[in-house]
């Protein structure tokens, strides 16, 4: 069946329902798309397992602070509407994800009528409420038997006000009071039945006319109609102020929730996701890079972010036949022994793998590189140790961050997730923000050092590895040998104190002179040798050493990508598309796609063999706000006939020039339908140019 | 004197070589001379100032022009990242340049430049031909020297454009240049330009006065005190903002006045077209083959990303028409899918929401809205889990399918878990319809398929520029209506398309004013009252034969919507076959 028709836009198609299978399961498109791939089956299935244990992560971040407003009182004062005020930020398409999880927790737990309006639904008061009142007709249909359902139909068209709609209210809970068991409202006591709740998603964008008469009319009546508003703030809170004047205002109860700002909750994500050995898969710094960038330069969506992840995360299974490896420890060792040749000969290939054979002794070399089962065991302890080096990692990583997120400028950073990219770029010991971050830890002052201290020992206290045990052993110490200074800086302090008292004796100018360049002298030698700054020392070398020792490149590590998923330019591809650049490029350099030599040419200029429509492109750049189609088309003809030329002269010139112009016509005709160009009746025969630029 | 001039003569000569740095320091130079007409109130000239000031002013301008170049090339680098080879884009700049004012015959120049390069076989080598190494706009500076001065003139033009013309014949005449200024038109004269020519003369004189004023500071000084002080202020030579404005605030357009009509090249009806089409043959079909496989391969991963919860887009150049229609018979076979043509004039969102609810669920029901229908469908998809459909849009950027309205409804659609959406677009900006909360509705994957396909199918509807798209339909609609009428009709209607077209040339006709009109159809004795006319004016009305205008006097015009060809046609064939 032919999908162009001129009467017809939209074409169905149903298969026969015999032939029709149930469903076509969806790893077959997997296995499809690569022939060679290896455990194909198998390395879908991880995919859908981790995808599905990180979004159960994510998920808990965001129910997390929708607690809040689940025992959120409902005191009703009178003439007081209760309002929360929920400020969330400017990455408004997360919004909707919270706003429904929201009405879901009030529907389960506070009342069965809630709804929630749009700015761009309500441009005035009538349709205000209309919306408002057919919403809660509908609310209600779930509770009540569906009879009624003909009954709204006629009354939707009735124009609704405040009395209809608490006369309604008062029906619908009369009538269903008998019928809700008493045990459901008792947690409610306060109201005799359930309150209306109204969310207003983007409070901004609401006129406030509208606003304002919808908050005093409904005041009125709250006696009749118990209303609880929500506001949804994308900005700040004084917004409701500028708003709604004072007299409005009073009229609300306002509470204030703050959700997370889209930054902290970046953070979390990351944290629970990337930022820990309990999920295999990682980033690489490119793409880790993009996805943030993503992030913070376009749209603050968390819901992107995650979109980002899972992409990668698929295109990772999907390129990497050893991504078969990516999943928890003990289930790697156990696919390995499984692995095919094929498999064996995939890992071989590993240029991480290569060099990590290269460094070994020669005889060990040939087994790794004949011996099946040699080569599996290396795997599986190279594996381990891969693991091993992601515990540690993290565990390091947190505790530098612990001390350097403290420090004047952040030489590395505020977020922990700078720390990461810059650890994952290149080795932090080249790096000069990290020299500086030591000099300046030199120079901490010892209560700050002691409570980051603190904090370290706590993020090493919380993991239980054994490997790191030493350190956190290590940096109690620490912390007990600053506190033992604090006895010993007292008995300085005396010290001090006395020689003061001696300095206090009466001389002459000259033994005074003397005396002060001596403490001066005494000063400078013993400025070092305070036990405080030994141990200060001490304290910054041990955190050198460690970070020396544990925060290596990922990519020294043998296997390494096996968990690394590193190609960032397909995922930019993908989610932060040029189009405007690949069109632009499609028309002025055709070689950059069509690999034909003939298409060679030099920047900015283009043969005169190449597709039509780039001839016409290269032309009309020339051109300013309007072009003439005459002047167009010659000067298309000039070209193409040239390009012509060469062919054999087979068609009589008359014809051969209707054909040009009709590729003149059929070449125009596409770039209107690219947008470069439309018609205009400025002047006749004329059309106008919709871009500026080019050469 | 004599001497003087001599020596300035010889400098004259000197200007044909410039290079571009001088000729900025020249401008920049005027800049200087103009500041210093301010200090003169407080102090003589002090030639020495001159030369440094604008000096200085250069090195600034250049670094500034040096800091937008960085920042051009970090947008390039990103583009470059994401096509994986830099060589290929010429990067932002040119793309999102403000617009120059251009050369009105740049375009012929171009085209003959373009024609000039021999065609290259994979044999021949490149360096054979010196012409193909080089740039467009360095051929043209290499014509003759005087030409280079010229273009270079052009792109400065919009800078001198603004000062009146009366002031720039100003500049140059109390210095009575007279023979130099002779000997340069003789150079310039070798192309001869029509209307921007004079235009570019003066352009070339003030430049020129630059040049000898640079050369000679003692004249300069008392010169540049006519320069106007408008021009100080916009002293920045890379001021892209200026440029801007410059190029959009003059209303008139420097094009050629020619027609199409003159060119005695009638419009091609759609059918002609395609037949004249189908003889070229075509080009580089190999590597348009190798292109298609190349995304042919992907199909799978799209199933694949589909069934994960993602919508894809192509873009790119060239219809994805084809390619899509491979998509859904190799892989869409066993599924219910609905192709959906954005190109056809017709779509609109009701359509493919009847089509989804008529045809795929089979649901015989009226929807009292379109938000209702979609509430509907959206349920009817939630509560089936099994249900299952694929949505291939053609072009989603569609003139019909681009508002607001639809593109939510679209992606209302897109965001459910079981409706999968493919789609194309091809607009320049299409990615513009949808903002943060249309496009995390529809959750895309963009892939890019370049397929430099042409867009046979979508431009088929379009009523495109030079397809004379309204021939034969009207002219068989219009025998077929006047052929159920009356004759006194059909002199009527005569009448009119005569009247019509012995005014044809008049480009203020809106039309035959009805009293007129009744009064030659009383002449030729067709109707006898007024009202038989308007009951006859009624039935064409009726058939969309006649349209009623009302004047600015209020008095009612008449005029047939049918272009002047098909009238002539119409007639001819009438007197055929009467």
């Amino acid at each position: 069946m032919a999908t162009s028709s001129v009467s017809k836009g939209c074409f169905v198609f149903k298969p026969n329902f015999k032939k029709r299978k149930i469903s076509v399961p969806i790893e077959d498109y997997f296995n499809k798309g690569k022939n060679e791939s290896e455990d194909s089956k198998l390395r879908f299935e991880t995919y859908q397992l981790i995808w599905q244990q990180m979004k159960s992560e994510t998920e808990k971040s965001h129910s997390g602070f929708q607690k809040n407003s689940r025992d959120w009182g409902c005191q009703i004062k009178l003439r007081e509407i209760p309002t929360a005020a929920l400020v969330l930020g400017v990455n408004v398409t997360d919004h909707d994800l919270t706003f429904r999880s929201l009405t879901e927790v009030l529907q389960n737990n506070v009342t069965p009528y809630v709804v929630s309006l749009q700015a761009k639904d309500c441009p005035d008061m009538k349709h205000f409420l209309q919306k408002l009142a057919s919403q809660l007709m509908d609310c209600n249909v779930d509770v009540q038997s569906k009879e009624k359902e003909s009954v709204q139909v006629t009354q939707k068209k009735i124009h609704y006000s405040m009395d209809s709609l608490s006369t309604w209210y008062m029906n619908v809970t009369q009538k269903t009071d008998p019928k809700i068991p008493r045990k459901k409202r008792t947690p409610s006591s306060q109201w005799q039945s359930p309150p209306v709740v109204l969310i207003l998603k983007d409070m901004e964008s609401f006129t406030t006319k509208v606003l304002q008469d919808f908050i005093i009319i409904s005041s009125q009546h709250l006696h009749e109609f118990p209303l609880i508003l929500i506001f949804g703030i994308a900005t700040s809170p004084i917004v409701i102020h500028r708003l709604l004047p004072h007299a409005v205002s009073s009229l609300l109860c306002i509470e204030l929730f703050q959700s997370l700002s889209c930054k902290e909750h970046l953070t979390t994500v990351l944290d629970k996701l990337l930022l820990t050995a309990q999920f295999p898969f990682k980033l690489s710094e490119k793409v880790l890079q993009v996805l943030t960038n993503i992030f913070l330069y376009h749209d603050f969506s968390i819901q992107n972010f995650i979109k980002g992840l899972q992409l990668s995360l698929l295109e990772h299974f999907y390129s990497q036949p050893l991504s078969v490896l990516c999943c928890n420890l003990p289930e790697a060792k156990r696919r390995i022994n499984f692995l095919s040749d094929n498999q064996c000969e995939n890992i071989r290939r590993l240029p991480s793998f290569r060099r990590y054979v290269e460094k070994q002794a020669s005889e060990k070399q040939v087994a790794l590189l004949t011996n099946e089962r040699f080569l599996k065991e290396e795997t599986q302890s190279l594996l381990e140790n891969l693991h091993v080096y992601h515990t540690n990692y993290f565990l390091v990583l947190r505790c530098l961050h612990q001390f350097t997120s403290s420090l004047p400028k952040y030489p590395l950073g505020r977020q922990i997730r700078e720390l990461y990219c810059t650890c994952l770029e290149k080795n932090i010991l080249d790096s000069e923000e990290y020299a500086s971050a030591l000099q300046l830890l030199r120079m901490l002052a010892k209560d700050e050092l002691m409570a980051t201290l603190q904090k370290c020992f706590k993020v090493f206290k919380s993991s239980s590895e054994k490997q790191l045990g030493n350190t956190a052993k290590r940096i109690e110490e620490f912390l007990a040998q600053f506190q033992s200074l604090d006895a010993e800086a007292k008995e300085e302090e005396e010290d001090t104190s006395e020689s003061q008292s001696k300095g206090l004796q009466k001389t002459d100018l000259y033994h005074l002179q003397k005396s002060l360049l001596e403490m001066k002298e005494l000063r400078r030698t013993s400025k070092r040798q305070t036990k405080f700054e030994v141990l200060r020392e001490q304290l910054v070398s041990f955190i050198d050493s460690l970070v020396r020792e544990y925060l290596l490149l990922p990519e020294t590590q043998p296997l390494h990508e096996v968990l690394y998923f590193s190609a960032a330019h397909t995922l930019r591809q993908h989610l932060n598309a040029a189009p405007r650049i690949a069109l632009h490029t499609a028309l002025n350099n055709p070689y950059y796609y069509l690999k034909n030599e003939a298409l060679r040419s030099e920047e900015g200029c283009i043969p005169n063999v190449a597709p039509d429509i780039c001839i016409a492109y290269k032309l009309h750049l020339e051109c300013s706000r309007l072009i003439n189609l005459v002047d167009w088309s010659e000067a298309f003809a000039t070209v193409v006939t040239a390009a012509e030329k060469m062919d054999a002269n087979s068609v009589t010139s008359e014809e051969r020039n209707e054909i040009i112009h009709a590729r003149f016509i059929r070449a125009v005709s596409e770039l209107e339908l690219l947008g470069f160009i439309k018609p205009t009746k400025q002047k006749t025969d004329h059309v106008a140019r919709l871009t500026w630029g080019g050469c | 004197m004599m001497s003087k001039l001599e020596s300035k003569e010889d400098k004259m000569l000197e200007v044909q070589f410039v290079g571009d740095d001088d000729v900025l320091n020249h401008i920049l130079d005027r800049e200087g001379g103009a500041k210093i007409k301010k200090e003169r109130a407080q102090l003589l000239v002090n030639t020495k100032k001159i030369i440094k000031k604008p000096e200085y002013d250069l090195e600034e301008d250049d670094q500034e022009v040096l800091k937008d170049q960085n920042y051009v090339e970090v947008l390039g680098r990103h583009v470059q990242e994401s096509l994986k080879n830099g060589s290929a884009t010429d990067g932002g700049n040119k793309v999102y340049s403000f617009q120059n004012r251009k050369h009105p015959e740049k375009m012929a120049k171009l085209a003959s430049e373009l024609a000039k390069t021999p065609r290259k076989s994979v044999s021949s080598n490149l360096k054979s031909d010196p012409e193909i190494t080089i740039d467009i706009p360095q051929c043209s500076k290499g014509h003759s020297a005087s030409d280079k001065v010229q273009l270079k003139n052009n792109d400065k033009s919009e800078f001198l454009s603004t000062a009146p013309r009366g002031l720039r014949k100003r500049l140059i005449v109390p210095r009575s240049h007279s023979d130099s200024e002779s000997e340069y038109s003789a150079s310039n004269s070798e192309d001869d330009e029509g209307v921007a020519q004079e235009y570019e003369e003066d352009t070339n004189e003030v430049i020129l006065s630059e040049q000898i004023q640079a050369q000679n500071r003692v004249v300069s000084a008392p010169v540049c005190k006519e320069t106007p002080s408008k021009k100080m202020k916009r002293d920045k030579t890379s001021d892209l903002v200026e440029e801007y404005f410059e190029a959009h605030s003059s209303s008139k357009v420097l094009t050629s006045d020619r027609t199409l009509q003159k060119l005695k090249r009638a419009k091609l009806d759609q059918q002609t077209l395609h037949n004249l089409l189908s003889k070229v043959s075509p080009s580089f079909s190999a590597e348009f083959k190798q292109l298609n496989q190349q995304y042919e391969q992907l199909f799978h991963k799209w199933m694949l990303q589909l069934h994960l919860g993602f919508n894809i887009v192509l873009y790119g150049l060239g219809s994805k028409r084809d390619l899509l229609e491979r998509f859904r018979t190799t892989m869409l076979q066993d599924c219910i899918h609905v192709v959906i043509n954005g190109f056809f004039p017709g779509i609109s969102v009701k359509s493919i929401l009847n089509s989804i609810t008529e045809e795929v669920l089979n649901h015989m029901g009226t929807f009292r809205s379109v938000v209702d229908q979609l509430d509907w469908i959206i349920n009817k998809f939630k509560e089936e889990s099994s249900l299952e459909l694929f949505l291939l849009i053609h072009n989603l950027d569609s003139q019909m399918l681009r508002g607001d309205k639809s593109q939510q409804i679209i992606g209302q659609l897109s965001s459910l878990r079981n409706i999968y959406l493919i789609a194309s677009i091809d607009h320049l900006n299409a990615p513009l319809m949808w903002d943060h909360a249309k496009q995390s509705l529809y959750n895309w994957l963009w892939y890019e398929t370049t397929t430099y396909s042409h867009y046979t199918e979508e431009t088929s509807y379009e009523n495109s520029l030079l397809v004379k798209q309204s021939g034969s339909l009207p002219l068989s609609s219009l025998t077929h209506v006047l052929r159920s009428l009356t004759p006194n009709a059909r002199g009527i209607f005569r009448l009119l398309i005569k009247y019509q077209l012995d005014n044809q040339d008049n480009p203020s006709y809106i039309g035959l004013s009805f009293q007129d009109f009744y009064q030659q159809c009383r002449e030729a004795f067709l109707v006898n009252s007024d009202l038989t006319l308007r009951a006859q004016l009624t039935e064409f009305r009726d058939h969309k034969l006649i349209r009623t205008k009302k004047g600015t006097d209020g008095v009612e015009y008449l005029l047939i919507p049918v272009d002047n060809g098909t009238l002539t046609d119409f007639l001819e064939k009438e007197e055929e076959e009467f």
